[in-house]
């Protein structure tokens, strides 16, 4: 249904959310060059693209919400928001890779299969491959918008694990991370109480 | 025990603090600050401890802590400790001593030769610093205070004080405070085993621990308590914060081991903070004991460090 509506929008251009979704990576590169990223630069660009990652991804749950429960539509943009937090756990991913573990692929395997906060976020990771990979219009039309719709309801899992990725790794139980993870529960419990 | 040390000891590291310390106190001159410059500066006598590793920077030691008094975040610390009070500072030294008492720190500091120990800084998050510590061995001050024979254990104390420390304010605790931390009475006796009162030749920073905290370069940080108003000798094994809150993730021993890995992550690698490489910079392979294995591997012979993590 959501995917049928769209064509109905108002020509909205959406690049300004795709703009707007670079800044805070291009505010990181401009730090990387000219700032100062603190005493340990590698955790602070890993934290940041992870929680950019957390924000867009809850940002992009909140929008069928915002619409049924406040007629507000952001319906138009919800692809814009989805491919930047795509963009942002890609960032995430990759530093941790490139730059935490430097491709040491042994202790990256060992992170993978031993440590579940790690083995939870790859999987959040696995889960947004294929919606990351159809989302665009001909993708809709090859597999159908009903099966679109049915397979990009892997966000809800994939968030999920997002969040609980945060809440595994940090010591003791600061409240960022469980502010994040109680978001992403109120959005999901959202979707249960309106099927019940 | 027969003490040997370090492999890699060195004056070579040594002179630069001096030449660091008299550039500070030049600039300090120029800002018209002299007074206040020259009022901070530690004399300290180098010690054949020292490593001779390059220091982390001053910026790095002073804006990246752990203390969690005064928030979670990193950054909390350098910008909320600076309205605790640390003058007067009073320590109560109790339990199994010969003299216990409510010492004032300046009487505690009053014929104490500060040594200038430079230590590897290992965090159990997996990043590690250079520190140039200034301070005395805990034994002296123990011996001072002449520990009964029964004694087995060392507890030690933060203070507690939410209207400076803003952590412990908050209705969401974070730890169970105060923050407690312990020592078996040979790993405190131990040379290596550090008040420090300073670093880098100036008091110590509030978010460093100020006045008055413990350093055991061959523990994972969160052993070096910070801020101490209590230090009591016991006969029990004392109880160590993070132990009270996740014990199968932090024992009470909490040596540097590169073989037991914290249950989330991997403690085989560490990351040297301000390393050469920037962020290309390669983690280091982490050290038993954090590289002090010579000096006090001894001190668990015959002990299963898998099971005493």
């Amino acid at each position: 249904m959501a995917i049928a509506n769209l064509r109905f929008q108002p020509r909205l251009a959406t690049w300004p959310v795709y703009l707007a979704g670079l800044l805070p990576a291009l505010w990181y590169v401009y730090q990387i060059f000219h700032g100062d990223l603190g005493a340990d630069p590698v955790k602070t660009l890993e934290h940041a693209m992870g929680e950019w990652a957390l924000r867009f991804l809850i940002l992009g749950l909140a929008i069928t919400p915002l619409r049924r429960e406040f007629g507000i539509s952001l319906l138009k943009y919800r692809r814009a928001v989805g491919l930047t937090a795509f963009l942002y756990v890609v960032l995430h991913l990759l530093v941790y890779l490139l730059l935490d573990q430097g491709l040491d692929w042994a202790a990256i395997w060992a992170d993978i299969i031993k440590r579940p906060y790690i083995t939870i976020g790859m999987a959040g990771f696995l889960l947004l491959l294929p919606l990351a990979g159809t989302s665009f219009n001909a993708a809709i039309r090859w597999i159908g918008g009903r099966n679109w719709n049915r397979l990009h309801k892997l966000v809800y899992p994939a968030v999920l694990a997002g969040a609980v990725h945060y809440v595994l790794l940090v010591k003791s139980w600061p409240l960022e991370p469980l502010v994040y993870l109680g978001i992403v529960l109120m959005l999901l419990g959202w979707r249960v109480w309106r099927r019940a | 025990m027969l003490l040997r040390h370090a492999p890699d000891l060195s004056e070579r590291e040594v002179t630069p603090r001096d030449l660091y310390v008299n550039r500070r106190q030049i600039l300090a001159g120029f800002g018209g600050l002299m007074i206040a410059g020259a009022g901070n500066v530690q004399a300290a006598v180098k010690s054949p401890f020292s490593t001779q590793e390059t220091p982390t920077s001053l910026k790095d030691i002073t804006s990246y802590n752990n203390f969690y008094e005064f928030g979670t975040d990193k950054s909390d610390p350098a910008r909320n400790a600076g309205r605790l009070t640390v003058k007067p500072w009073k320590v109560k030294i109790d339990g199994m001593v010969g003299k216990p008492g409510d010492y004032d720190l300046d009487d505690i500091l009053k014929g104490m030769t500060i040594e200038e120990r430079i230590y590897r800084m290992r965090c159990v998050e997996g990043w590690s610093m250079v520190i140039p510590w200034n301070g005395f061995p805990l034994a002296s001050l123990l011996t001072r205070v002449e520990p009964l024979s029964g004694a087995k254990y060392v507890a030690f104390e933060t203070l507690v004080r939410p209207s400076e420390m803003p952590g412990q304010a908050g209705l969401f605790k974070i730890l169970d405070w105060p923050y407690v931390e312990g020592l078996r009475l040979d790993e405190a006796m131990h040379p290596l085993t550090l008040l420090a009162t300073g670093l880098y030749g100036e008091n110590l920073p509030n978010q460093n621990g100020a006045p008055l905290r413990l350093v055991v370069p061959w523990k994972y940080g969160f052993k070096g308590i910070k801020s101490i108003v209590r230090i009591s000798l016991t006969d029990k094994e004392p109880r160590t914060s993070w132990n009270i809150q996740a014990p199968q993730e932090y024992g009470f021993y909490s040596n540097v081991n590169p073989a037991v890995d914290h249950p989330r992550w991997s403690q085989a690698t560490e990351r040297r903070i301000g390393d050469t490489g920037g962020l290309f910079a390669k983690r280091r392979p982490t050290l038993p004991f954090n590289g002090y294995a010579d000096q006090v591997a001894g001190l668990y012979t015959g002990m299963d460090l898998r099971k005493f993590y």
